[in-house]
């Protein structure tokens, strides 16, 4: 199912955890909402399920306006990061909660039930856990019980806050991918809230950053990364090295580097220049980087570069050119972006 | 050092705990089980059985629910005015039995604030079972708020906003997540309710005004006795009032270990 996000806006006391988010999914879509704690993703998550309620703003949900529907009116499934799984209840009767509480005339009958729990628990590869207790199972079952509970309300919308949080890194890799299959096998449209870039990026249709609840930018991962609207998600999508530099008419130079100009939009004056360390090019020759240190880091070296005053790691694969320690050698810094200085 | 710690608490529990339970059975039977059970041909002393198990369940269910409510109200939701909440909750524990009989004769007492009123109306409460009632649920308050908000605080919502958003309404959410979840709170919180109702004794003195066989509760019909020199009436209700309590303490190990056996599931 669609969602449109119109202008929302809340806030908790003087601090405003949505500022005028505005947002559309389309059907079929896996979105990630990224960005640091505080940010105000969960708090947009909460929103959407009806756990919260914004102060103005409105939530569309496939062709229905969310403003009066009540949180369990909302046919939204939501995992939470906790998965707050019924400790009283075995897994089965976890996953079958959503379709027991159903009224009467809708529910289905019980031996349907049990039968849509089990081809559910088969699906997601728990069917041998069905009688245990959520205490009795590991971190990363628990997550596929809590998952198999919201998929058993055949939600329009699936929603996840921080679904790999809890677990160690290694389970977490493995269940990315499988998440992502299990969304394109099964239709889903579903938002993801997360705080490490990587998973948003290796996941998403679409990432979202979020910063104090306004979205920075919204899009592919991989426009996402080559191109960043601010300067915070360039910092925030990667590792960035920050330069100060001075715009004039279009062109901003770096302190200490004459040479070295750099187009831009952005207005007169103190600007900041910011590029990853894979982008820095070192040329041989005379120049006004020298070399610190040199590391092996798989297969790139990582060079630890002094410029004027600055300390810039950067990082060259190992065919490429390479400096001594203690050598001077020009620096390329081309591939450097401008943001106005916030 | 292990060793005289243990033989040191169960000296101490024996002393402290089950020696003056023992007595209280053995002075019963001291004249033999026939002068036992004579006592409860007293008339009174059926009475004051009645008044106490009036007065429990009355309060007992009452305290269950807005003990439950102060608890849900105080562990789900931040709003002003919740610390001063939790506090007044916990006024009764800190003031003194006699002072929560004291305030309802100067409420209701003829010449306290609306004594004229009730008069007039013909209604009596100080001195009647109304005030036995009000006081024993004065001083029982916290009982059950105070065992559940520690734990709804820890819980947390997360469950019931599981529920929720699985479309569960209000009521089906307190049923089957809320109250499954509390349930040992709830129960430990409402037998101390339950002993405490039963036992109570100075603000229940306050307000009854010993009328025999109308206003005596158990506790007070035990120190009546014993001020008669009845000794074995005395201690014959007092054992009757700890078999009472022994009564609570073994209905609950039943019901832990029934639940217990059906895997948890109360519903």
């Amino acid at each position: 199912m669609s969602v449109d996000l119109h202008d929302l806006r809340k806030s908790f006391g003087s601090v405003a955890a949505l500022d005028g988010i505005s947002l559309s999914v389309a059907p079929g879509e896996f979105l990630a909402l990224l960005g640091p704690s505080g940010s105000g993703k969960t708090t947009l998550l909460r929103v959407l399920a009806g756990l919260d309620f914004v102060d103005s703003g409105r939530i569309v949900i496939g062709d229905r306006n969310m403003d009066d529907v009540p949180a369990r009116a909302r046919g939204v499934g939501f995992v939470f990061q906790h998965y707050a799984l019924f400790r009283h209840m075995t897994v089965a009767r976890n996953v079958a909660f959503g379709l027991e509480v159903r009224a009467r005339a809708e529910r289905p009958p019980r031996r349907e039930i049990r039968a849509r729990v089990q081809s559910l628990l088969d699906l997601l590869g728990i069917g041998d856990l069905a009688d245990r207790y959520p205490e009795q199972v590991s971190g990363g079952q628990r997550q596929r019980v809590a998952l198999a509970r919201a998929l058993a309300i055949e939600p329009g919308l699936l929603l996840l806050d921080e679904p790999f949080g809890a677990l160690d890194a290694r389970v977490r890799k493995s269940l990315r991918i499988w998440l992502r299959d299990l969304h394109d096998r099964m239709r889903l449209t579903s938002i993801f809230v997360t705080h490490d870039q990587a998973e948003a990026m290796e996941m998403a249709d679409r990432v979202a950053v979020l910063r104090a609840g306004r979205i920075e930018q919204v899009d592919i991962p991989d426009r996402l990364y080559a191109e960043p609207a601010t300067a915070f998600v360039h910092e925030f999508l990667g590792e960035s090295i920050r330069l100060e530099c001075v715009v004039e008419r279009g062109v901003a130079r770096i302190a200490g580097l004459p040479d070295c100009a750099l187009r831009t939009d952005c207005p007169d004056g103190p600007a900041i220049a910011l590029i990853r360390p894979h982008e820095i090019d070192l040329l041989p020759g005379e120049g006004p980087a020298k070399v610190e240190s040199v590391h092996s880091a798989g297969p790139l070296r990582r060079l630890r570069v002094t410029l004027s005053g600055n300390v810039l790691d950067v990082l060259r694969p190992d065919d490429a050119w390479m400096p001594e320690v203690g050598q001077s050698c020009g620096i390329g810094l081309s591939r450097a972006k401008v943001y106005r200085s916030e | 050092m292990r060793i005289t710690l243990i033989a040191a608490t169960i000296l101490l529990l024996i002393v402290l705990l089950l020696l003056p339970l023992a007595v209280v059975f053995a002075e019963a039977l001291s004249h033999g089980l026939g002068a036992a059970l004579a006592t409860f041909g007293d008339p009174d002393a059926i009475s004051a059985i009645e008044l106490t198990l009036i007065i429990a369940a009355v309060n007992v269910p009452l305290n269950t629910l807005c003990g439950l409510a102060a608890a849900w109200c105080i562990g789900r939701f931040r709003f002003r005015g919740r610390s001063l909440l939790i506090t007044l909750i916990e006024l009764p524990f800190s003031v003194s039995p006699v002072i929560s009989g004291l305030v309802w004769v100067l409420l209701f007492g003829a010449n306290g604030w609306f004594g004229p009123i009730l008069e007039r109306a013909g209604m009596r409460i100080i001195f009647a079972v109304p005030g036995l009632i009000l006081a024993t649920a004065f001083v029982t308050f916290p009982f059950v708020a105070r065992t559940l908000i520690p734990l709804m605080q820890e819980q947390g919502a997360s469950e019931e906003e599981a529920a929720l958003t699985l479309g569960a309404t209000g009521w089906q959410t307190f049923w089957r997540v809320t109250l499954p979840n509390i349930r040992w709170g709830l129960l430990y919180g409402v037998l101390l309710c339950n002993a405490r109702a039963m036992g109570e004794f100075g603000a229940v003195a306050v307000v009854s005004g010993h009328v025999r066989g109308q206003t005596m509760t158990m506790p007070l019909q035990v120190e009546a006795l014993f001020n008669d020199y009845d000794w074995v009436g005395a201690f014959t209700i007092a054992a009757l009032l700890s078999l009472l309590a022994l009564v609570t303490l073994a209905v609950k190990a039943l019901l832990e270990w029934r639940i217990g056996e059906r895997g948890g599931a109360l519903l």
